[in-house]
């Protein structure tokens, strides 16, 4: 008993500060904060235009209220939108990064020196609301891959971005998704030309650094005819008191016979055992299968956040595309998560796998919200969706809202749920052959994992199952 | 009971239990032996597999009186997994499923807990695949069921025979197998039961937890205790299994009222 105890009581790992000085923009949110944040990014005309639609837009929207999570309201006009490390304006090599910075990484697990090739993985890091390094670059530019800044991508690829930004989720899909539009500092782009395999693993890795600052983060992944590229997003943020939004956008697109794998293992600062603090994540993704044959894979384990807002979805729109979403959300103490996918079957013969696992703890409160459409000219369809619960302890909750819209009779559609008790015959079944409460814990909710984690490329399924076993530590017992 | 020169591997004194505050196991006496095997017999709610959940720690159980030692030690002192690494097994008698997870991984987790206790070296994967091989070739059955889930989808032949490869693989010296015997055909039984037969040494004790005397033609018992409301009301050699099996149970009650 005591030893959980002494686990409980470890705190958030990735909590510290790094003291660095930075570049803000005054708190709130006008058409000159707009104005400001486009011009110190040195964006072309169309970029400023795109955003002042957006903002135009958000003002007239209101929160979304509908999604089973409670918090006070958000004060928009408090929120800083623009926090950037201060530094050199251009970096032509990681030697001019801030050491601080590259240490702040290194802290953090992630590698930015480029000698250490063996991770098999190019990182860009994001570090507030700019990216400050991206590795690997020259090595992916041989083969005609961008892999860089979003910031930088739309002055040296503004035709890309002007051709596929805002293509798969519009300024104006959503309050959080306009918000993000309007604002939006810095992110992720990458474009795999056509018939190339993408070499390395792909990362972005995103860390709030500054107080009261907003992260507002854009990414766009272009997979040319067929091309493959798998993707990997971290995040990491301070233990601070007062809660902070995170609303990203990411946009997927992928051509014909093209793949992408979009992995994601959240970590944000999740708020402490009473619910103060921690990160508002309400991020809108979606990826389109825009080509015939193509594919659009999700993996999602999400531990952090105070509220999670999510629900990474596939635009099936090339026929016989397929669109898969495969996540593990885990809830402790006060944390909430209101997340799931939305397929929409467009073409014909798509197909689409939905493999949802919630796992609730403390008091936590877990939903799990998908939708399902198949309109009219999606003939021979497929969709097949399981969606299971797992509750530890009598505190917490557990939620499924499916929404299915079948238009064509000739679809296919399989749902099945369950929902199970971390039960203490389990546990005691596994005490009695010589493991601890917790080890048995984990090796129950990693099994319970297990069809989610086997789609995680293997580093990232190592840090998983850790991250899965600190963020339940004390759980039981 | 004839008493054995030095410490007994386990001794039961005046062991009182209840579960939900309701009062199962009235006074239990029992002294056992390495080398010995036990079979404790009763009709249905006499609070045989209390005793069984009670020696192996379930935290369902409370103990209001009495005591338990085990090896000098005193047993209610552990937790559950310590006495699972000092040596006390308990055989379910309805296993649970843990989805996920192969046998073979969560064996060698309990294997490496039991080893790294006793201050062994852990095994890797292929180190506990050898000795794994060598196990299942010792009580004559094979790795089928290795790569399955644990007991997930199991028939209830597979869970008992997991039951009975996990004793062999974690080697305990005092073994409790509660009702190893309900639900396996005749086939079924003898692979198990001849199994567990397989696994009797010298230094080890097994205590059979069972309602009907038929797994003791395959095990067959130095003692066997009649277990009634709680209480052990007649002890006897092997032969008082076949009475019991002739006779019933009610005329043990009506010479214990006596």
């Amino acid at each position: 008993m005591t030893s959980i105890e002494a686990q409980v009581l470890q705190p958030y790992k990735y909590g510290f500060v790094t003291d660095i000085e930075s570049d803000n923009v005054p708190a709130g949110l006008n058409e000159d904060i707009i104005r400001v944040i486009s011009a110190k990014k040195r964006e072309p005309a169309f970029m400023l235009e795109w955003r002042l639609k957006a903002f135009r837009h958000w003002v007239t929207m209101k929160e979304p209220t509908w999604a089973n999570v409670k918090y006070p309201p958000i004060d928009y006009q408090t929120i800083v939108y623009y926090a950037a490390p201060r530094q050199a304006k251009s970096l032509d090599s990681l030697e001019q990064v801030d050491p601080k910075l590259i240490e702040t990484f290194e802290k953090l697990g992630i590698p930015l020196a480029e000698q250490k090739r063996l991770s098999g993985v190019a990182v860009d890091a994001v570090f507030d609301s700019v990216s400050v390094a991206t590795t690997f670059k020259a090595t992916l530019a041989q083969q005609g891959i961008i892999f860089c800044p979003f910031s930088e991508a739309v002055r040296d690829h503004p035709d890309l971005i002007e051709r596929y930004l805002g293509t798969v989720v519009p300024t104006n899909d959503n309050f959080f998704a306009a918000l993000n539009s309007a604002v939006f500092t810095d992110g992720s782009f990458a474009y795999i030309p056509k018939g190339v395999r993408c070499p390395l693993e792909l990362s972005t890795y995103f860390r709030i650094n500054a107080a009261a600052s907003g992260q507002f983060e854009r990414t766009l992944i272009i997979a040319d005819e067929g091309s493959y590229v798998s993707y990997l997003e971290g995040c990491s943020a301070p233990m601070r008191d007062a809660n902070q939004l995170h609303a990203a956008v990411v946009e997927l697109v992928a051509l014909d016979d093209a793949q992408i794998k979009y992995s994601t293992v959240q970590n944000w600062y999740p708020g402490d055992t009473e619910g103060r603090g921690g990160i508002y994540n309400f991020v809108t993704k979606r990826g389109k299968c825009a080509g015939r044959n193509s594919k659009i894979s999700w993996t999602q384990v999400e531990t952090g956040s105070a509220i999670t807002w999510k629900y990474p979805g596939c635009l099936l729109q090339g026929d016989n595309s397929i669109g898969e979403f495969y996540s593990v959300a885990v809830t402790n103490n006060r944390q909430q998560a209101d997340t799931g996918t939305k397929m929409i079957h467009i073409g014909k013969n798509t197909r689409s796998t939905i493999v949802s696992k919630g796992i609730s703890a403390g008091h936590g409160q877990n939903t799990y919200r998908g939708q399902v459409t198949i309109l009219k000219g999606a003939t021979g369809a497929r969709n097949y969706s399981q969606c299971d619960s797992m509750l530890i302890g009598d505190q917490c909750g557990a939620h499924t809202f499916p929404y299915i819209d079948v238009r064509n009779s000739t679809a296919t559609m399989e749902h099945e749920a369950s929902t199970s008790k971390i039960g203490e015959d389990q546990i005691f079944y596994c005490r009695q052959r010589g493991l601890s409460a917790e080890d048995a814990t984990s090796m129950i909710v990693n099994g319970f994992c297990k069809e989610v984690f086997r789609e995680l490329p293997m580093e990232f399924a190592v840090e998983a199952q850790r991250l899965l076993g600190i963020s339940l530590e004390g759980s039981v017992g | 009971m004839t008493a054995v020169t030095g410490t007994p591997m386990l001794e039961i004194t005046n062991l009182h239990a209840s579960v939900e505050g309701k009062e199962i196991l009235r006074g239990i006496d029992l002294v056992v032996n390495a080398g010995e095997v036990h079979a404790i017999m009763g009709p249905n709610g006499s609070g045989k597999s209390t005793l069984a959940q009670v020696l192996a720690g379930h935290p369902a159980y409370t103990v209001t009186g009495g005591s338990i030692r085990y090896e000098g030690k005193d047993l209610l002192e552990l937790d559950p997994e310590e006495r699972a690494r000092e040596g006390v097994f308990l055989a379910f008698q309805y296993p649970v499923a843990i989805r996920g997870i192969t046998n073979a991984y969560f064996l060698r987790s309990a294997l490496n807990a039991v080893r790294k206790h006793r201050g062994l070296p852990e095994l890797d994967p292929l180190e506990f695949l050898d000795l794994l091989a060598e196990k299942l070739r010792s009580i004559e059955s094979d790795d089928s069921l290795m790569n399955r889930p644990v007991n997930d989808g199991f028939s209830g032949g597979e869970k008992k025979r997991n039951e009975i490869l996990q004793m062999a693989v974690l080697e305990p010296k005092l073994a409790i197998l509660d009702e190893t015997d309900s639900g396996l055909d005749i086939d079924a039984l003898r692979t198990v039961a001849g199994a567990v037969d397989k696994l009797r040494r010298p230094d080890n004790a097994t205590v059979v937890v069972t309602h009907y005397q038929r797994i003791l033609n395959y095990i067959t018992p130095d003692f066997v205790h009649v277990l009634s409301a709680g209480r052990i009301v007649l002890s006897g050699g092997k032969e008082l299994a076949l009475e019991l099996e002739a006779r019933g149970y009610d005329w043990v009650h009506a010479e214990a009222a006596v």
